[in-house]
């Protein structure tokens, strides 16, 4: 992005080095551009800085091998608000969302399974491995879309304070009881269970074949430093089905152009607003005087001052790095050092010279423009888990696999391919020691070992790999421990609890100073609403109008 | 003709205590065991000659409520007895002990800032399971019931939250769900400490250490009660327990029936429905009553007992889906003395075995593939230092849980399976107490599934069914059930399988006993 001056707005020189912003925000991933969009468009003079020479965080497109374009980090996109995509008119700015359609899994005995879009088709697919649970799906669908339904109308909203007095919160928690309430009694249990159950527990209601049941429960560990039998996985798996693609609920698409369409196109719309965004900044401290955010240094030592800092970053990062342990009222300096953010995967970009094929699945470029799901069985899932708690990466891992450029000619020279691979589980601390790059290529030599069990030949189609570890992913995006959410997804990180009991409408225990990250509700996920949330909450104590629309929440 | 108001299935002590309310009431009441003896897992049993022991050796959070109220002390139950220490192994000799209750809990062997932590967090639990205390011992009403009681109910729990003040009130509702393994590194440092303070969470369950959701639940029910989370041997043995609980049941008219194995609940249909009437026992015997109250486990009372066919479909599978694999065996040692602990003056305590919270992690992953963990981790107990009828003169009882054990073992329980298993355990054992096995007279090893063989529990669960968060409450063992009565009239339930759940407390009993009574 850098300093582009054709558009309207206004960039930081050395002659204005000592103007004040009004807000100040920090990291330019989706989350603090949509926050800086939203501040701009209600008449702030906005700032993002942000310490790559490239802008969207874990949302970025990068050409990493001449005329390969990868989606270095983030690979899929479900949970972007469709109401801040009208609302910001990303379209106009170059966004566009291309539905994914069918996902392979593939079984430990060379066994496969393929989703489709079109349900009668999905449903004889299905039959071939259980009537039952053919069957069986329906109902899983039906569940899933009730219990998402109602997190839903909780995405765009700001969490209440269960402790608080105050009306608005009082307000905020008779409208959640409420709409529980509306749910009926039985419901309510069963979303009682969802939301405390294991993936693969609350999988065993419904299916009787392993291979199915894998594959819906791998949804419940990405991201996550949680294995499919333990408590608290299906919530997560709900996380990853709540989702919509133009309408389409529950949908997965790929962004064209790579998951950095998204960022650049919110970055567009925030120029438009007269929003700056400066790269090549890192920030090496906030200030605080007087128990007041009053701006930031930068790592080359400049001091920028603004009226209000909104940090993008993860709540640890912003704590126990951004932050002088002095500034911080007692008591938050453990909250953060505290916080759940935990590394467990990695991913492998890789180059194809062609279309590998993978035994057992029809050649069909149907099948091509979806997933490869690499997922064994439950026992082979938990395992790899195992081999996490240990502090080594899975010897056969979870491998969630999307070929973009089978779609997306954009993204890869003619013919030629781009394969990204969600790797799970790969942890940020290894009990042997520091990451190497010798270990770090030895994690992608068991990637490819093992998609060359299911693709022969597959190694000779490699052009070039991008192997990012934990490791990687923290050193250059800067999330810590490289956690994907910027926190782990339990219950006692969730919703009022996100990130800190107390702190989960946005404002932070300094004042004027926010968080706009996945750190805080409703937490990871390419999805926009944390940064418009916060700016929400940031616009109200300004006494500004709100420029934040209302999730547009339809019915099913 | 009908002789008995209700029948009850089952002298665990539930059952017990269930049927010795009603009779207070005037009820006419018959209890059936299967077993020649009273008192469930807490019955006591010769396992070679001379040598005794039950399943469950210890109180810890025994209703004082159903003790005044069952007049328990007048039957010979001495609550009063103080609480031993419980002991953190250490193979080099350097323990940890945790001894006394409330403000004279002490910590022993840690560092001082450990030392400090601990009463911070002692504290902080303390007061958390104070304020869910009174709720063991009321039925959780329905979340659709609008009755004032129930209104009450949930009234009073989000008062006492609120009472709690802002800064504990999030905490608690941050920490309630908490695996134990995040609970113990915010707050300690010494890797044995960790281990032996979350192995309470984790007990009899099948949960590890970073298992989300019911671990600190757990924890708080079982420091609830007088002990505050710390064990007893009643004066008397656990027997003692047994025994006044039987006897206050007799002294109430409720005639207690053993070796009466029930074979199926009698459900009778009329244009209003169906309805439990009886029981028909192993030997075709047909008893009538009024109700039946089940202290049997959840699955056992509905797929065994009363049979699929009369329950609606839906809630037939939520029941055939409780989880209620045990996870725990028992071992017993006769023993022909003192067994001499490294670095301990007198085993008198309740000692873990679990070096640190990766031991417990790393055994329980062994047992979900089937398999027991090649590194065992253990509570063990000498309970005839404490009661001295357990064993001949000078020789004594070894007793320890062991987890996690599977019941169903990949490959089955073979005679050499077991024989592994319990040869790993004395030589786990024996890392701490060198000379025991020149002491061992005799060694019995129980399975869950002779647990279940011997106790009719279904999966050897000492808890009849999961302590996890989706079996909690209102919902255990399943919402329609979880008021003691169950979708056919005049069937109810009475044991560990409904709430507050299991452990020797007496909840359920009381529980189903004052729902029933109205």
């Amino acid at each position: 992005m850098g300093l582009d001056t054709t558009q309207r707005g206004r960039y930081w020189d050395n002659d204005t080095a000592m103007k004040t912003y009004d807000a100040i925000i920090i990291g330019a991933g989706h989350n603090g551009l949509t926050n800086a969009a939203y501040l701009a468009k209600a008449g702030l003079d906005v700032l993002v800085v942000e310490k790559n020479d490239y802008i969207g965080g874990a949302s970025v497109s990068r050409e990493m091998q001449e005329g390969w374009i990868y989606s270095s980090c983030s690979y899929v996109c479900s949970m972007m608000r469709q109401t801040i995509h009208r609302d910001l008119n990303l379209t106009r700015h170059g966004l566009v969302l291309v539905p994914y359609l069918g996902t392979v899994s593939y079984g430990d005995r060379g066994e496969t399974l393929i989703s489709y879009t079109s349900e009668e088709v999905n449903y004889n697919a299905l039959r071939r491995h259980s009537p039952h649970d053919a069957d069986a799906m329906f109902r899983l669908h039906t569940d899933l879309a009730r219990y998402a339904q109602l997190i839903r109308k909780t995405l765009l909203r700001t969490p209440p304070d269960p402790t608080s007095f105050r009306p608005r919160d009082i307000k905020e928690l008779l409208w959640l009881a409420k709409e529980f309430w509306a749910l009926g009694e039985k419901e309510l249990y069963e979303y009682i269970r969802f939301f405390t159950m294991s993936a693969a527990d609350f999988l065993e209601d419904y299916f009787e074949t392993d291979l199915i049941k894998a594959a819906m429960a791998s949804a419940g560990i990405i991201g996550t430093a949680l294995g499919v039998q333990s408590p608290g996985s299906a919530y997560i798996l709900l996380h990853h089905v709540m989702g919509d693609v133009d309408g389409n609920i529950g949908a997965w698409g790929l962004a064209r152009g790579g998951m950095g369409a998204i960022s650049n196109s919110i970055a567009g719309a925030l120029k438009e607003l007269g929003g700056e965004v400066r790269t090549n900044a890192g920030v090496e401290q906030i200030l605080v005087k007087n128990r007041k955010a009053v701006g930031v240094v930068l790592e080359n030592g400049d001091e920028l001052t603004a009226g209000i800092v909104v940090s993008n970053l993860d709540a640890k990062r912003t704590f126990t790095q951004c932050m002088d342990k002095n500034d911080l009222p007692e008591g938050i300096y453990e909250k953060a050092k505290n916080f759940k953010i935990r590394g467990s995967s990695g991913k492998v970009n890789i180059a194809l010279s062609a279309m590998p094929k993978f035994t057992g699945v029809p050649d069909n470029r149907y099948v091509d423009r979806g997933g490869h799901n690499f997922v064994g069985s439950l026992e082979t899932m938990e395992r790899a888990y195992d081999c996490w708690k240990h502090g080594r990466w899975s010897d056969d891992p979870f491998i969630e696999a999307v070929i973009p450029s089978a779609w997306d000619p954009t993204v890869a020279p003619p013919g030629k391919h781009w394969m990204s691979n969600f790797v799970q589980y790969c942890p940020s601390k290894l009990a042997d020691g520091p990451w190497t790059p010798e270990k770090r290529d030895q994690f992608g030599q068991t990637v490819i070992d093992k998609i060359e069990r299911y693709s022969p030949g597959f190694k000779d189609l490699i052009v070039h790999m991008e192997i990012r570890t934990p490791h990687e992913i923290e050193a250059e995006i800067g999330l810590t421990e490289g956690n994907i959410f910027q926190g782990e997804l339990t219950i006692d990180q969730l919703l009022f609890n996100r990130p800190f009991p107390g702190y989960a409408q946005y404002r932070m225990p300094i004042k004027n100073m926010y968080m706009c990250g996945s750190s805080t509700h409703p937490g990871g996920g390419v999805s926009s609403a944390c940064g418009a949330n916060a700016a929400r909450e940031i616009l109200m104590d300004l006494k500004r109008g709100n420029t934040v629309p209302e999730d547009d929440c339809y019915d099913e | 003709m009908q002789q008995y108001d209700t029948i009850i299935i089952g002298a665990g002590h539930n059952g017990l205590v269930c049927a010795t309310y009603l009779a207070q009431e005037g009820q006419r009441v018959l209890v059936l065991e299967a077993s020649d003896t009273p008192g469930g897992l807490a019955a006591t049993r010769e396992f070679f000659p001379g040598f005794k022991a039950s399943v469950a050796h210890t109180v810890s959070h025994f209703s004082a409520k159903v003790a005044r109220d069952l007049k328990l002390a007048v039957h010979g139950f001495d609550s009063a007895t103080a609480p031993m220490p419980t002991v953190g192994l250490n193979s080099a000799g350097e323990h940890i002990v945790l001894s006394g209750t409330g403000a004279e809990a002490e910590i022993n062997g840690v560092s001082a800032e450990d030392a400090t932590s601990y009463r911070g967090y002692r504290q902080l639990l303390q007061r958390f399971a104070e304020l869910l205390e009174p709720f063991w011992l009321k039925t959780m009403p329905r979340v659709g019931d609008t009755r004032l009681s129930s209104l009450l109910t949930f009234a009073q729990l989000g008062l006492k939250l609120r009472l709690l003040g802002k800064q504990d009130m999030g905490e608690f509702m941050r920490v309630a769900t908490l695996p134990a393994r995040d609970l113990m590194d915010e707050n300690f440092d010494s890797e044995l400490l960790k281990a032996m303070l979350s192995w309470d969470g984790l007990i009899g369950s099948k949960m590890a250490p970073r298992s989300p959701n019911a671990t600190v639940l757990a924890l708080l029910y079982r420091m609830s009660g007088e002990l505050g989370g710390a064990h007893a041997i009643p004066v008397g043995g656990i027997e003692s327990l047994i025994g006044a609980l039987n006897s206050a049941a007799a002294s109430t008219g409720v005639e207690v029936k053993t070796g009466a194995r029930v074979g199926r609940i009698l459900i009778e249909g009329s244009e209003d429905g169906l309805r439990a009437t009886g029981v028909e026992l192993a030997n075709g015997e047909q008893i009538v009553a009024g109700r039946v109250v089940s202290s049997a486990d959840p699955q056992r009372t509905f797929l065994q007992l009363l049979g699929v066919e009369y329950l609606e479909i839906e809630f037939s599978n939520r029941i055939r889906r409780l989880r209620c694999e045990g996870y725990v065996a028992k071992l017993h040692l006769a023993l022909d003395g003192v067994p001499n602990f490294e670095g301990l003056a007198k085993p008198d305590g309740r000692m873990i075995i679990a070096a640190d919270m990766d031991a417990i992690e790393f055994a329980y992953d062994d047992a979900k593939y089937g398999n027991y963990s090649q590194q065992l981790v253990m509570e063990i107990l000498v309970p005839s230092l404490h009661q001295e009828s357990l064993a001949p003169a000078g020789k004594h009882v070894l007793s320890a849980h062991i987890m996690y054990v599977p019941h169903k073992l990949k490959g089955g329980w073979t005679e050499e399976a077991r024989a592994i298993l319990v040869q790993l355990a004395i030589d786990t054992v024996a890392i701490y107490a060198p000379a025991i096995r020149a002491q061992i007279l005799h060694s019995e090893l129980l399975t869950p599934l002779d647990l279940e063989q011997i106790h009719n529990v279904t999966g050897g669960h000492w808890h009849h069914t999961e302590f996890s968060a989706d079996q909690l409450l209102m919902m255990r063992p399943t919402y329609e059930a979880a008021q003691y009565s169950t979708p056919i009239p005049g069937l109810y339930l009475c044991g560990a399988g409904s709430h507050p759940g299991g452990g020797l407390m007496g909840g359920p009993g009381h529980n189903a006993a004052r729902q029933i009574l109205g």
